[in-house]
This record gives C-alpha cells, structure tokens and sequence, in this order.
C-alpha cells in the first residue's frame, strides 16, 4: 500500500505556567486532549490509537506513567503507543502518530505530549553525567553554553544576538495566551542585565521550567477533508539521531540536523527552503540557538543565521518568522515542547494563530531537536494538499 | 499490508545479574549478532526502534548513550519507546508498511539487578490513589491468582503444571534461559507460598539481557534469508491500569488483539505467551483462544528469564526461530507490560510453505 496523506485535523494546549497545582497528570493531558478533540468536533468514540509522548519519567516520578493515564485519554481496548526519543520526543511523537494513518492502519489517532516538571527539579534531572567527562555542567545550559561560544567564534556573531532572539520570542510570546512567560515589561537593557547563568547564556536568554500538555488529532485524507476546520496537510516528516560520543560530531552544525532537514525538504519538494517556507517554530531552549538552527536547516549559510535575526528578518512581521508563539523560550514543558512547535506550525497554515499568525501562511516547519544536539524531528505542513 | 518478514533473532544468555558489563556493553555483542547472521550493518538498516525504559537504568535519557552501541554514524533514522521491545517492533513494522524503507532493525535490554525490581515497578501505579502504598509487582500478581482461583478458573495444581513445564522445557530446549530444571509439579505444588498464594516457582527470575530482531520486507526478506518468518498479523490494546476498573479474572485487551491479529483464522502450531507468572499463562490461554493440547513455551517462556521491556520480543523472536528451523508453520506470539497484564500485543507468524 502506498503511503496515505494525512492531515492535522485538530489541535489543543493547555495553558503552560510553573506549575499547573489546579491539575493531577491526568487532568493536564485531558486538558489538552479534550481541547484537540473540540477543535476537530470528534468525541473520545471517534479516535482509533492513542500515541503519548513525553521526556524522562524521572521529571515526574513515576515509571512508564502512560499506563496509568490511558484510561484518562480514552484508550480503553485501543492501541496506544509510548514515545520517548529525548527533548525531540514531541515531534517525534507526532510523526509516530502521523505515521500510523500514513500505513493506512488508523483513520484518527490522537497524539498526546507532556510535562509536569513542577514535580521535581528539571534542571538537576537534566544534569547527566557525560561519560570519561568531568561532572562539570549544571543543567542543560551547561552544557550547550560551550557550543554556543563556538558557534560565536566560527561565525563571528557580535555578542546582542541572543539578546535580540530572546526579546523577539518574549515579545511574541505576549500574542499568546497560552504562553507561559508574559513580560510585559521587557526590554533590551532587562534581558542584557539579567543574571549570566552559563556565559554567554544569560538567564533572560534561557527557558522556563513549565508544566503543560499538547495535543493533535491526525486524520486520514477522506477523514481530514470533511473536518470542520481547516486542516493542515504533512507535506513530510524526517527523524534523524547521531552517537553522543564520536569525535567526528559538530554540536554546532549537527551531521543528523543537516540530514534530517535534507529528506524534509526532498519529500516535501522543496529546493529553496527560504522562499519556500512562510514560517517556522524550531526548538530554541536557549536564545543562541536560533540563528544556529537556521543555518542546519538551510535558512541561511552556515555563519550567516545570525545576521538575519539582527536584521529582523525572524520577526513576526519579517521575512521568514520564527517562533510566533514565542517558542521554547517563553514554554517548556519539555516532553511536549516539540510538539508545540509542531501543532503551532500547523495551526498556522491553518490560519487559526489569532494575534501570532503570519499573514496568508502556507507552508510551515516544525521542529524539534534532544539529547546534546544529536536528536532531530521535523515535518512540513501545508493549507493546500502535498 | 505490505509483506514484512523477521529474518534475524539474537539473545543474551540471560543472568540473575550482569555485574562486568554496563548496558551498552551487554547489549553491543547481541546488536551485532542479530545483524550478523544477515550480513548487514547499521549503515543497511532504513530504521532503528528500540525498547527500554529509565527507572530500571536509574538514569534519564538512558538510551541516548546506548545508541551509541549501534554506531549511528552516519546518522540515522531513528526512534524509542519507553516499552518493552515488542512494541519497538511494531513501530518498525508501521514503518515498513509505508513503502519507503525495506529493512529495521529491532532491540531491547535492561537490567534490573541493580536495584529492587518488585518496589521499582510498584512506580508504575497511580502516584496519588495506589503509589503511595508501595505495593510490589509480585502482590499484585498475587491478587490476580487469587481472583482466578477464587473464580474457579485456575487451580494451585495447574500453576504447578505451568511452572514444571516451563523449566523442564527450557532445560530442554533453550541454553539462553537463567532457570532451567527438572522437578515434578508434584514438588512446585508441594512448595510454601511465597506471596500470597503465589509459590517461588510460581514467580518469574530476575534477569538482565538483551534482544534484537531485524526485520526486512518482500523481495528484501527473501535475498536476506532462505526462511523469512512473515508478520501475518500484530495487534496491540491496553486496559485501564487501575484494578478496581478490571475484572482481574479476564483480559480483554489481549483477547481484542488476538482477534484483530487474526489468530483464529487458521490452526497455530506453536505459543509464545509473555506470562512472567503462572497463572497468567492460563489466564492468557482462554483470552487469546489457546486450545487445551497446544504447544505452549517450548522456550521455557518469561517463567525461565524474564528480562524487563525485553521478554516480549523474546518471546517473537523465539516463535520466528521455530518458524525458521522449520520446527513450526504457522505461530502466534504474544507480548504484555503493565501492573496484571495491563497491555498486550499480539502478533501472527507464517513460514514459506
């Protein structure tokens, strides 16, 4: 059987903030189910499979937790599937599911991603010993802040980019109502005086801690093209991952980052990613990343992303917009920050992006990125069929 | 669907504990087996899919560095569940049936030696309503015999039969097991219970290992090998976790995937159920429709090594091998995860005649 279209049929969130004490796990995921299934008008009756997605189950205590919320997600005598592919796990998550219609198995599956990190300290769980390395990172941002200074090197950035990333992604973030950060009063001299965490990464330059749930409803094309609202058409999904030690990596421009972008863009016919594409939400946990991404994933040549945020080109009114909803930066429930970037791309070729939509998108990416640089997932979607 | 074959299975030599090698390393030799014995490297394989799970390697993203293991380099196209390896194989398998990709490779591992597997798993349940009491996995199975024997649908005798059955057959007929005897069910009935009515040799072993499968579809399973075993049909379904929501005496998600699967379409020379204790191989034998004479665990099953994440998958490879040597035809294999045989998939498998 060839493989079948499939479409983004629904999409639902839940509000991100600390910590979400009005909501048990279960009420989290439901939160953002219920939401998806409203927006696609089905009812728990009308779903097939059920993919749940998530990041370390250390985050919240307790092992494999999927099996005790399948009940709560209507799975009952339905197939669910448990993801779990590091901070890429959202996207990845998304293309199981994407794939499950795609084989022709399933018509409807809903994709479930989450994160209740208020339940135990992220930054210590994310503190992981590298092997034959000495125990010297604190958190995430420890570890990445030395790429990020190579990165600073090889492309000569001037120092203000990262501040720039993070004001423009907190300024988005203020047409997002489901945003966790919403500050109202930032400004350029407030992200630059903030405290430095890992230099050069500043803590105004860092994401948030969050809890909160994502959720999609995938459908069949016969499915997709009587939904209520507009669906959003996977032009291509890619998945690519790399060893954590090998000494040929390049954590700044990763082998599987370019691979995985080129089979997006092969799949999905495109050749000028840059014209192609009307704009992306890419998995920026620390404001560097951004012009980092957009050299692996071929928005610009490698040592020149960074002139395109300085030139405004990755606002929400430039040229090629990045991270509308404010992205990592402003939300991190980590097992579902991918799928975020996912579902908000989707939502905007949908044209259902309210104050955050790129006017007349088309075409967008969502991506999504783990482990140290070496996870990567990404799709295309589209208004109009692939 | 499309026609997918598994044309390759390789296994530890399943051990109580481990104690010289890391994960990685227990798992490295195994990978190159499976691969081995068809002449292909990663650099061959169109898709990776894994199985494991972070509580028992007591560290988060734990398969990040096991990848490694693989050698994914260049890159590769890649994914992970956090369930046993059974799973993992399904995902694969939806990949294949895609079209775009002709083989996947397949693997699964964990060691639980290192800490106390009864209490780790009691973090499965409900943190709020069950968690909190710290009930250990062999409880739970506990209760369910207790169910099924106040039910009337299994005796202390038959689960004697189960459990002097396996062990034999395992030392009969499978050097990877870790519990291998020879005792009369005579002597397992005669044992004092160990947890509730639960005797010793009712319980599975304790074991670290690793498996890995590599599958590969149509004309592709056939250059790779001369006995492709081809995935006829596989079904997975779950139930809700919390026992109060069940009827422990049944298990309707298994007896959904076998019918999904198609188990019923044709006679099954062969059964490899995952019932890490024994009265879940009766329980699991009148929900998937096992006929009374069958042929069930040749492989000695979970009750003789019952590595974590990684027994279900065992439990197709073992079924594929009998396809392949020609043993059996047609076979059905069967896979569980979860407090009281929570999850379940359930897969067919044919030889070429």
């Amino acid at each position: 059987m060839a493989k079948q279209r499939v479409a983004v049929v629904g999409v639902g969130q839940t509000k991100y903030q600390a910590t979400r004490g009005d909501v048990s796990m279960v009420g989290l995921v439901r939160e953002a189910a219920v939401r998806a299934l409203a927006d696609a008008e089905m009812t728990w009756a009308d779903i097939d499979a059920v993919v749940i997605g998530k990041a370390p189950d250390f985050f919240e205590g307790v092992m494999m937790p999927e099996l005790f919320l399948a009940d709560a997600l209507g799975c009952t005598g339905k197939p669910m599937l448990r993801v779990h592919t590091a901070g890429s796990v959202g996207g990845s998550t998304a293309i199981v599911a994407a794939n499950l219609v795609q084989a022709g198995i399933h018509k409807r599956v809903l994709t479930v991603a989450f994160e209740k990190q208020s339940e135990s300290e992220a930054m210590w769980a994310l503190s992981l010993p590298i092997p034959f390395t000495p125990p010297l990172h604190a958190g995430a941002g420890g570890y990445f802040a030395p790429h990020i200074r190579s990165y600073m090197r090889r492309a000569s950035a001037p120092d203000h980019i990262g501040i720039l990333v993070a004001l423009k992604d907190r300024k988005n973030a203020l047409k997002n109502p489901y945003a966790h950060l919403h500050e109202h009063d930032i400004t350029f001299d407030s992200v630059k005086e903030s405290i430095m965490l890992w230099d050069p990464i500043r803590y105004a330059e860092t994401c948030p801690s969050s809890d909160g749930a994502c959720a999609v409803v995938l459908a069949a094309e016969d499915v997709a093209d009587r939904a209520p609202r507009p669906p959003a058409w996977v032009h291509s999904t890619a998945m690519r991952s790399e060893p954590t030690l090998s000494a040929d990596r390049d954590p700044v421009l990763p082998h599987a980052s370019r691979d995985c972008a080129q089979a997006l863009y092969r799949d999905a016919g495109i050749t000028n990613p840059r014209a192609e594409i009307d704009c992306a939400e890419i998995y920026v946990p620390f404001s560097w990343f951004e012009p980092m991404w957009l050299e692996s994933l071929g928005f610009a040549e490698p040592g020149e992303g960074w002139k395109l945020t300085e030139q405004g080109v990755t606002a929400l009114d430039g040229d090629m917009p990045i991270n509308m909803s404010g992205g990592v930066l402003s939300s991190n429930p980590i097992g579902a920050s991918g799928m975020i970037r996912f579902a908000e791309a989707a939502n905007q070729v949908r044209g259902l992006c309210g104050e955050h939509q790129v006017d007349g998108a088309r075409r967008a990416l969502g991506h999504a990125y783990g482990g140290g640089s070496q996870y990567f997932a990404m799709w295309i979607v589209g208004s109009e069929k692939p | 669907m499309r026609d997918v074959a598994i044309v390759s299975f390789a296994q530890s030599d399943h051990q109580r504990a481990v104690l010289d090698l890391n994960e990685v390393e227990m798992l490295m030799p195994v990978t190159r087996a499976a691969l081995d014995q068809v002449g292909l490297t990663i650099r061959d394989i169109g898709f990776t899919c894994s199985g494991s799970t972070d509580y028992l390697a007591g560290s988060a993203f734990s398969f990040v560095s096991t990848l490694d293991g693989v050698g994914p380099w260049p890159p590769i196209q890649e994914s992970h569940v956090e369930m046993d390896g059974a799973w993992a194989l399904y995902e694969a398998w939806v990949k294949l049936q895609m079209g775009e990709i002709d083989t996947a490779f397949v693997y699964a591992y964990s060691k639980s030696s290192p800490g106390d597997l009864p209490m780790v798993l009691s973090r499965q349940l409900d943190p709020i309503t069950v968690g909190p009491l710290w009930p250990d996995s062999v409880s739970i199975a506990a209760l369910q015999a207790q169910a099924l024997i106040d039910a009337g649908i299994v005796t202390l005798d038959a689960m004697a039969e189960v459990a002097a059955r396996s062990r034999r057959d395992a030392l009969a007929n499978n050097p990877h097991a870790q519990l291998r005897w020879d005792r009369s069910a005579a002597e397992v009935a005669a044992e004092s219970p160990h947890t509730g009515v639960l005797r010793r040799s009712d319980c599975p072993p304790i074991t670290d290992g690793a498996a890995a499968i590599v599958l590969a579809a149509g004309d592709r399973a056939r250059e790779l090998t001369d006995n492709p075993v081809w995935i006829r049909g596989i079904d997975h379904r779950i139930d809700p976790m919390n026992l109060g929501l069940r009827d422990l005496t049944d298990v309707p998600s298994a007896r959904l995937a076998a019918q999904h699967s198609g188990v019923g379409a044709a006679p099954v020379d062969l059964w490899e159920l995952h019932a890490p204790f024994t009265h879940e191989e009766i329980l699991l034998r009148r929900a998937i429709g096992v006929p009374d004479d069958a042929n069930v665990n040749p492989s000695g099953g979970a009750l003789c090594a019952n590595p974590m994440l990684t027994a279900g998958l065992i439990r197709i490879g073992e079924a594929a091998g009998a396809v392949a040597s020609g043993r059996a035809h047609r076979v059905v294999a069967h896979a569980t995860q979860g407090p009281a045989l929570q999850q379940n998939l359930v897969t067919v498998l044919e030889g070429d005649r």
